[in-house]
């Protein structure tokens, strides 16, 4: 299969998507007004609520939902074969989280910007609510520990991407001082920190780092993981505009640098996928494709955390209601674009198909490495660049997108703790130390139980990530699909992806449940041991799961003898 | 949004709102949170707090009067604090 032909494909499908479904959605179901006072004009306070415009709001949604995850997700998933992740892809972008981001942000403008978890309360029930705080609390904490494992496996394999990568830090810190501190314009604090984060790079190649094994008696890996999450604590303690500002705006750039350069390389070189579209081969270890597929693959088909990001910041902001399909679907859109370019270089940056099942050997590897490994390949033929250096961009560029999710989500995870602090009267977890530590400790345990003791090869935590963003995404659409049998419009657009994600989020939770047990059973103590937090939240998943599905049951009913008493 | 006029202002403004935008109101919030810091430093003494800087602080009062009942709204005080001012 050419893959120059499969992004054709796959980008117009979506495209197709975009002008033709989201038009009907807009016209339809949500049916935007042009003339609706948008809360950033109705409550505009120059500060939280500012009409803005929608291209740089689509950038913000765009660059918030597109990271490591969509990179990720569906770098592991083709050891099913390339056809189901992008088949799942292209489908779950157009009908899935088109429909998603776009309702989230619609469903908030409409209630004067209220974020989809307070609307849960709202429109399902305050039970729903509580719900929805959990799930969220268990994403951060499952996206840091994931993300932690990831970027330690990168610098393992890696080396060269060390030295780029913590130079980031520097120069995003830097930027921030320039324009608050120095007030200098921003176009060349920008201009000048690109350069310099490419320029690192070949320092990066000239001067590898790996850290010592057995340092401390831990693992190059384990050594990697304590690292990152004391400087991810550090990190969420500084002022946002230091770090997470100006290192959120270097990721929006590197999206798009690196979307031009991965597109125009898989065009330019047409390399050959030599994965097979369905693989007859899949190792032992791997779980079924039903239901795994469909939490593997989260962001880049549907995931939850673009419905925080949709109705937290971007509807504050919507100049106009009809702004809401340009940045909410077009947004989610530019997501699917980015898983499809990983599945390309995570299946056809490879020399032959017995390169391609060597790095598939088993369930949990590939990901960012079979992306790195399989990108470099296509950019360095396509652009004419080495493979090494290849190597380490792709490698930095997954590594800072990353890094800045636990950047922020530890952060987020303090705000919560601080929040339970104060509502449930414990002094000490308002402060602010204290509530870093616990949460970076949290974040630990997962990544350890994920990663084993020498912290390697823990992609295991990847599915149980994709299963609670998936539910969290069931809530959104349950919000949106209440919100349209109130209003008297057809829900099944919002309904019939809601009951399909939530019941593979609920049974996905079940396989893993069965798997983690024998795993932990067969590992004995104390590798097993370290099993044991996965198997403990997964049980809380699949509680969480079916308490989703119960509210959604009850929320319907609600509505429709509502309704008919309305009409009686 | 600075005024822009030519492509490339356009581009710079573009640039400056996206890196602005995501963070305006984080950023206001910790600015209003210091400067809550800094009003009380300046009423401390008023409000029979010692405070070794009010000397210095002293001439500032008049020059923050006007947020005054802003600020003690946003500490919880439905009134003024302050015998010799009631704003409220």
């Amino acid at each position: 299969m050419n893959a120059a032909l499969l992004a054709v494909v796959g980008l117009s499908m979506i495209a197709i998507g975009y002008r033709f479904y989201s038009k009907f959605l807009a016209e339809k179901i949500y049916q935007l007004d042009p003339d609706f006072e948008t809360p950033a004009h109705a409550q505009r306070d120059d500060i939280d609520y500012v009409p803005t415009n929608r291209v740089v709001l689509w950038g913000h949604h765009f660059t918030a939902v597109a990271g490591a995850a969509p990179i990720i997700g569906p770098g592991i998933a083709v050891i099913w074969g390339w056809l189901p992740a992008f088949i799942w892809v292209v489908l779950g972008t157009m009908f899935f989280a088109g429909v998603h981001d776009f309702g989230a942000v619609w469903a908030s403008v409409r209630s004067k910007a209220r974020s989809v978890g307070a609307l849960t309360g709202d429109v399902v029930t305050p039970r729903a609510r509580t719900l929805f705080m959990i799930v969220v609390f268990f994403l951060l904490m499952m996206v840091n520990a994931v993300f932690g494992v990831a970027i330690a496996d990168a610098f393992q394999e890696t080396p060269s991407s060390v030295i780029p990568a913590w130079t980031a830090i520097v120069v995003a810190v830097a930027i921030g001082v320039l324009i608050y501190r120095m007030h200098v314009p921003i176009l060349w604090p920008t201009i000048v920190g690109t350069v310099i984060l490419y320029a690192v790079i070949f320092l990066g190649d000239a001067v590898p780092i790996s850290l010592t094994d057995g340092l401390f008696g831990l693992a190059p890996g384990a050594q990697w993981i304590i690292i990152l999450f004391v400087y991810a604590g550090i990190a969420s303690l500084l002022p946002v505009w230091l770090l997470l500002q100006p290192r959120d705006y270097i990721n929006g750039i590197q999206l798009f640098i690196g979307l031009g350069l991965l597109y125009g390389a898989v065009l330019i070189a047409n390399p050959t996928i030599v994965a097979p579209a369905i693989n007859a081969n899949v190792p032992a270890s791997a779980p079924p494709i039903f239901p795994l597929l469909f939490v593997t693959i989260a962001c880049g088909a549907i995931s939850g955390f673009h419905g925080l990001v949709g109705s937290g910041t971007t509807s504050k902001q919507l100049n106009k209601e009809t702004d809401a399909r340009f940045v909410g679907y077009l947004g989610s859109s530019g997501e699917g674009a980015l898983a499809l370019v990983a599945i390309i270089a995570a299946t056809a940056g490879f020399a032959s198909l017995t390169e391609w099942e060597a790095m598939y050997s088993e369930f949990g590897n590939g990901g960012l490495a079979a992306f790195v490994q399989g990108g470099a390949v296509i950019v360095s033929s396509g652009v004419g660049i080495s493979q090494g250096f290849a190597t380490t961009l792709l490698t930095v560029m997954a590594v800072l997108f990353a890094g800045t999710t636990m950047d922020a989500g530890v952060r987020l995870q303090r705000y919560i703790i601080q929040e339970w602090g104060s509502i449930y009267s414990i002094p000490i977890l308002q402060n602010g130390y204290i509530a870093t530590a616990a949460a970076v400790s949290a974040c630990l345990l997962l990544a350890f139980g994920a990663g084993g003791p020498s912290g390697e090869g823990g992609m295991l935590i990847w599915p149980l990530f994709g299963t609670t963003n998936q539910l969290l995404a069931g809530l959104t659409l349950l919000v949106i699909s209440v919100m349209l049998v109130k209003l008297g419009r057809p829900a099944r657009y919002t309904l019939t992806p809601m009951i399909f994600i939530t019941t593979m989020a609920l049974a996905a939770a079940l396989v893993q449940l069965r798997t983690l047990f024998l795993q932990g059973r067969d590992a004995g103590w104390p590798a097993g041991g370290l099993l044991y937090p996965l198997l403990l939240i997964d049980l809380v998943i699949v509680v969480l799961a079916i308490f989703v599905m119960l509210e959604a049951g009850s929320a319907f009913m609600r509505e429709r003898r509502s309704a008919a008493t309305a009409s009686t | 949004m600075t005024d822009a006029s030519g492509p490339l202002d356009r581009f710079k403004a573009l640039l400056e709102e996206f890196y602005v935008a995501p963070y305006r109101g984080a950023l206001a919030r910790a600015q209003r949170d210091e400067d809550d810091l800094f009003m009380l430093f300046v009423f401390a003494e008023l409000m029979g707090v010692p405070n070794p800087a009010a000397y210095y602080t002293l001439e500032l009062q008049p020059l923050l009067l006007e947020r005054f009942h802003e600020w003690h709204r946003r500490q919880g005080l439905e009134h003024s604090p302050l015998d010799g001012f009631r704003c409220c």
